[in-house]
């Protein structure tokens, strides 16, 4: 599908739509993306799956410019990410796998930050648009305490509330249920979906959580080794024929398996 | 280390090349003031009271000797505020703030704190560098200014209670008076000024490298304390030629 297409795919909205194209990267010389091409169409929830150190979180590390690839090139939109004022004109946030919630902070001066170190709004408008962002998520209990008083799921709900202060066109989720129960999975996993109908964002959402995957996404991209093994959606993913995909969906705690994943 | 000193550099440059948004973060700056205040006054007194004193008794009972006891005061004054006062109460910085401060970046970076500020646009040059280099090159030179004067009043009891010296503070006070004179004070200032800036500059350095977890925190506040403690002591030297050679 060409950049114009993917345009034109999704309803109009204000998410966008993001492509990859021969994407690697490497880390003294040992080749962590291989040569990553993919595209995430304007609106939906496109999770890559893949086991731990396959190479997930550096590639949502360069789709939100913190790093640099070596080689490849990050569309947002039909425009290189690494164009001059690309990454100011479009509004792209990312929930990170501990929340990374500034601990200095309270949950209300987390969640407006972004509106107060850029001057967007007077302190009264940012506390109002803190409690809604809050109250959205079911947070408006805990504004006053610091990052440190919350639990895992607190906090990477909180971490929600703050990439929706900026009104994003596109949110990156890392991990979003590692270390979390399978209740608190659950509401986050709602919670993306949620998102995605209510403000109509481009959902990616990295995870090795086989139920996470499966219950909210669009499409799925089976990450290994720093390649894309299979692109496509839950259905088949789920039935695809590549053994090491059957093997990551079907690991389980028998221990007469002669090969466990 | 030439790696370390041209992102050093790099750093102060930017940093340099933030002023113009310091007073927007104006309260940030206050807070970096009130926490090394409240962190290390107290203790700079504490350490100037007793080295102003350790001057009068090591030199006081020579110069007694020699009939030159009123020139303790001249001695003491002089050696406190050009030397000793910006030294140890910058060594006393680097150890108390120093460490805090690369501590609390390093950790910002480990748990991504500092990826999420990139995240939302908001430099991390501003937001947490900046603040701490202008409280702590505004906070060391008025520690140092406390450290003089307690250092001076130190060395003024040694001289009054000590047999061998038995000076009046009065005679102590004078001959500081005539011996020391502003520009003395204001070349201990400008030391101390340059001291912070490097503490600072190699604190949040420190911090801004961070690698690793609890261990790596660990490894960059004791590189934070000894490159700044390093570093205070060789600048120390250059920069007391320098302004000897202005005088």
């Amino acid at each position: 599908m060409s950049d114009e297409e993917i345009k034109d795919a999704a309803p109009p909205s204000h998410s966008v739509g993001v492509r990859v194209k021969g994407l690697r990267k490497s880390y003294g010389g040992q080749p962590v993306l291989k040569g990553i091409d993919l595209e995430v169409k304007r609106g939906e929830i496109f999770v890559i799956m893949g086991p731990s150190g396959s190479g997930k979180s550096v590639f949502l590390k360069q789709i939100i410019g913190l790093e640099n690839p070596d080689e490849g090139e990050i569309l947002i939109e039909g425009e290189s990410i690494h164009a001059e004022g690309v990454m100011d004109k479009y509004r792209l946030a990312m929930v990170f796998q501990s929340g990374a919630l500034l601990n200095s902070l309270t949950v209300a001066e987390n969640v407006g930050l972004y509106l107060s170190e850029h001057r967007l709004k007077s302190p009264s408008e940012i506390n109002r648009i803190s409690n809604e962002k809050l109250e959205f998520l079911g947070l408006k209990n805990v504004r006053d305490r610091f990052p440190s008083e919350l639990s895992g799921g607190m906090k990477k709900r909180v971490a929600i509330a703050r990439a929706l202060v900026i009104d994003p066109q596109l949110i990156l989720y890392d991990e979003p249920t590692s270390e979390l129960d399978p209740l608190m999975t659950v509401t986050i996993g709602k919670e993306i979906l949620d998102l995605s109908k209510r403000i109509h964002v481009t959902s990616i959402v990295v995870t090795h959580d086989r139920d996470l995957a499966f219950g909210v996404a669009d499409r799925i991209a089976m990450m290994n080794d720093g390649n894309l093994v299979a692109v496509g959606i839950p259905d088949e993913i789920r039935h695809h024929r590549d053994p090491l995909i059957q093997r990551f969906l079907t690991a389980d705690f028998n221990l007469n398996d002669k090969e466990p994943a | 280390m030439f790696q370390n000193i041209g992102e050093l550099m790099v750093l102060l440059w930017r940093t340099l090349n933030a002023l113009p948004a310091a007073v927007r973060q104006r309260r940030k700056v206050f807070d970096q003031l009130f926490e090394i205040g409240n962190a290390s006054l107290l203790m700079a007194c504490i350490l100037s009271l007793f080295i102003g004193g350790v001057i009068a008794l090591q030199t006081g009972p020579v110069l007694a000797e020699r009939g030159l006891s009123s020139a303790i005061g001249g001695l003491v004054g002089l050696s406190v505020c050009k030397e000793l006062a910006p030294v140890m109460m910058a060594i006393l910085i680097a150890g108390r703030i120093g460490s805090a401060m690369a501590a609390e970046i390093g950790s910002m970076r480990v748990y991504q704190e500092i990826d999420a500020l990139r995240t939302m646009n908001i430099n991390p040059i501003h937001y947490l560098v900046l603040p701490r280099m202008i409280a702590i090159s505004i906070a060391l030179p008025i520690l140092v200014i406390f450290a003089i004067l307690i250092g001076w009043f130190g060395g003024g009891m040694v001289a009054v209670y000590n047999e061998e010296i038995g000076l009046t503070f009065q005679a102590f006070l004078g001959n500081l008076r005539d011996v020391v004179d502003l520009g003395d004070v204001a070349n201990g200032l400008f030391k101390s000024f340059v001291f912070a800036v490097v503490i600072g500059i190699v604190s949040c350095h420190q911090g801004l490298v961070t690698i690793g977890g609890p261990r790596g925190i660990g490894r960059s506040v004791t590189k934070a304390v000894v490159n700044s403690i390093v570093l205070i002591l060789i600048l120390d030297y250059f920069l007391t030629r320098f302004l000897m050679y202005l005088e």
